[in-house]
């Protein structure tokens, strides 16, 4: 897993609460057998006018100029900010993917919802809780100052503004370990493959039925 | 001590080992398998040169992407087709459990799980697909995952996991003809929203629920994701335990008395302390129409299309604003005067036998409106299919003007063929109402079976209970 230690970047602002994996990458997307390359249908929907397909060269596209990340002041944005309940909907890590592949490497938020959160993760996208009224602030300063940086620093658990104002948020411990780490949860859990073992042996005379 | 939640009994019982933070390995015991979030799973594996840990805890179907007519003539679609193959191909070459396409027993994995009593009450289930959470039906600890997590489990036998809050739902009283299991579920997420149950397993309780057939139940627990939380569960009672009777994965009869004695077990202590309390009264929930584009976003069907000027915030204004906009409707339009272009009755949450029953109820000697372009009925499986067939139900649709067709997830995502085109509105069985959700600029209205078989008919909603026809 690529690992996150401390990013400096350009955020965009999504001023929306509820924003969905299907809004995120629309269904129609995930028919690919890839990991990669859902980024230039991120946000598909709301980012081009035409109906979009599986296949199609970038350059037949119609962007939506009015879609914040169409917005060239926010090209090459790696943080997004938006409101609460950000990734609710379905399981599909494919909406980490498309914004991963996009280029962001964190969003910002005031609450995530459960599997997008865990998804994130697994793909180093970091998803930083802030309070409500900290999110608007920084929706609010960002739509102000083209060019509105921050900088997230995962070991210190801060994210720092242009003025220096340090705002710290919570990790999970263990998960703030392999993300700093860059490392292969399957790997980690297979060097306890024994334990595993062990408890299976004892499931399977407890719960024999489980096991046909 | 205070006593034990159910969550916290299944919980307990699947823990491998715990690391100092809290987070846990915990032991997977089913892992239901689809052909959308699981290539780049198996491709994980084999570039990792690991193999399955446990492959008959695995059972696999393609739902999302088949089609739900001629399917003789096997997937046009040739991307659709290469995500098909490509999970026929890794279940056949790990020696996996998979119902074909046209096997009589495929369907949509939450209907087939149950349906083959490979879900269990007291298992860990897991699924990559987040209406896994359907399987908490039975008292089983069931959420979805994503892809990286499919891999995982199927690596290790076990997810990295962090124990999530108890919140307890509780529906107390006895339900009005006419109200469902889906009118309750969406009366929750109405008064809870969507971000209601983040970080929190829901166990739904109450004499309203106690009073459910299984199906009913599984209708609550599969939108627990649409309230947020990632499982839902009830705890086991007679009903739950009849319905193993018989069916292929269920314990044998040598068995069966051990496995029923522990299944009894697993209910929420007397004493149990919950985080959060939640109490519906169920007499008050009328039939249920969603008006937005988010299952929150809900109302009786007496009702009518809200204001945004009334709302409590700015964002949630803003919100209400963009949903109505895209769901073309004006503020205080009554519900009964939505007018419908498609109809579309399946979807892991609606699409089992009770639900065909219910709505075939409401269209039996009637006509769909000549407004509704098309109705279709989508079953949740072969088996459910060949089960409504056998009760003439079939017939009953076809009379009336529905399409009857072949298993598959179909229209709730619209991931093959069947989808709404820009600007038309749905009547819909299934559980999510987002934008573009049945398909680019399609405006969805989540409602339960029968009232959507009514909507047919009448061409716009219509109180169920209004109707001269047996509840």
């Amino acid at each position: 897993m690529k690992s996150f230690t401390v990013l400096d970047g350009l955020v965009a602002p999504m001023d929306r609460a509820n924003v969905d994996t299907d809004a995120i990458i629309p269904k129609q997307f995930l028919k690919s057998i890839k990991r990669s390359g859902f980024g230039v249908n991120l946000f598909d929907s709301w980012r081009y006018l035409d109906p979009g397909e599986p296949g199609q060269a970038i350059d037949s596209r119609q962007p939506n100029p009015e879609f914040i990340l169409n917005q060239p002041r926010y090209a090459g944005a790696q943080i997004l900010l938006a409101r609460e309940n950000f990734g609710c909907g379905s399981s599909r890590e494919h909406a980490v993917w498309a914004l991963d592949d996009y280029g962001f490497r964190s969003v910002i938020s005031s609450s995530f919802a459960d599997i997008f959160f865990n998804n994130s993760f697994k793909s180093g996208l970091l998803p930083v809780v802030l309070s409500k009224d900290i999110v608007a602030r920084l929706i609010a300063a960002c739509e102000q100052n083209e060019g509105y940086r921050l900088t997230i620093d995962l070991a210190k658990q801060v994210v720092i503004t242009p003025d220096n104002e340090q705002i710290t948020f919570e990790v999970d411990e263990f998960r703030k370990h392999c993300l700093l780490e860059g490392l292969d949860d399957i790997g980690l859990t297979l060097a306890h493959a024994d334990e595993i073992r062990h408890y299976e042996e004892r499931r399977r005379s407890e719960v024999p039925w489980q096991f046909n | 001590m205070a006593g034990k939640t159910l969550y916290d009994k299944l919980w307990d019982s699947h823990i491998v080992r715990q690391q100092d933070d809290g987070t846990v390995l915990l032991y997977i015991d089913r892992h239901l398998v689809h052909e959308v979030t699981s290539p780049q799973a198996f491709e994980g594996l084999a570039i990792a040169g690991r193999k399955p840990w446990r492959t008959s805890s695995m059972l696999a179907v393609a739902d999302h992407n088949v089609p739900t007519t001629a399917r003789e003539a096997g997937i046009s679609d040739p991307v659709s087709r290469l995500q098909v193959d490509t999970l026929d191909n890794n279940c056949d070459s790990h020696g996996i459990v998979e119902f074909k396409m046209n096997d009589a027993r495929q369907g949509i994995v939450h209907v087939i799980g149950p349906e083959q009593g490979a879900t269990l009450p007291g298992m860990t289930v897991v699924c990559g697909d987040s209406h896994t959470s359907t399987h908490g039906a039975f008292g089983a600890l069931a959420f979805g995952i994503g892809t990286s997590e499919v891999e995982h489990v199927m690596a290790t036998q076990c997810l990295l996991q962090k124990k999530s809050r108890n919140m307890l739902v509780r529906v107390n009283g006895e339900v009005s003809p006419g109200t469902t299991a889906k009118d309750l579920v969406l009366a929750i997420i109405g008064k809870i929203g969507t971000a209601g149950g983040n970080g929190c397993t829901i166990e739904f309780g109450g004499d309203a629920i106690r009073a459910l057939s299984m199906e009913g139940r599984m209708s609550v627990c599969n939108m627990s994701i649409e309230a947020g939380a990632r499982a839902g569960l009830v705890a086991v009672d007679e009903t739950t335990i009849e319905y193993f009777k018989g069916r292929p994965f269920a314990p044998s009869k040598e068995q069966w008395e051990q496995a029923a004695a522990y299944w009894r077990t697993l209910r929420s202590d007397d004493d149990a302390v919950f985080d959060s309390v939640v109490e519906l009264d169920a007499a008050s929930i009328a039939p249920q129409v969603t008006w937005g584009t988010s299952p929150e976003m809900v109302t009786s069907v007496k009702g009518a299309v809200p204001d945004p000027a009334t709302a409590d915030t700015e964002v949630r204004k803003e919100g209400m604003e963009r949903a109505l906009e895209y769901m073309d409707l004006k503020p205080n339009t009554p519900i009964t005067d939505i007018k419908l272009d498609r109809v579309f009755i399946g979807s892991c949450t609606n699409s089992r036998i009770e639900d065909l029953r219910a709505a075939a109820a409401m269209v039996s000697n009637r006509q769909v409106a000549d407004n509704v372009k098309q109705a279709l009925v989508v079953p949740g499986s072969g088996l459910v299919k060949k089960q409504a067939e056998e009760e003439g139900l079939d017939q009953v649709f076809r009379n009336a003007g529905f399409e009857w067709r072949e298993p598959g997830c179909s229209m709730c995502l619209a991931m093959n063929a069947d989808r709404l085109a820009p600007g038309e509105r749905c009547a819909s069985t299934s559980n999510r109402n987002f934008e573009g959700r049945q398909g680019q600029g399609g405006r969805t209205h989540l409602v339960s079976p029968a009232m959507a078989a009514a909507a047919a008919v009448a061409g716009h909603f219509v109180d169920i209970r209004d109707l001269e026809v047996r509840l």
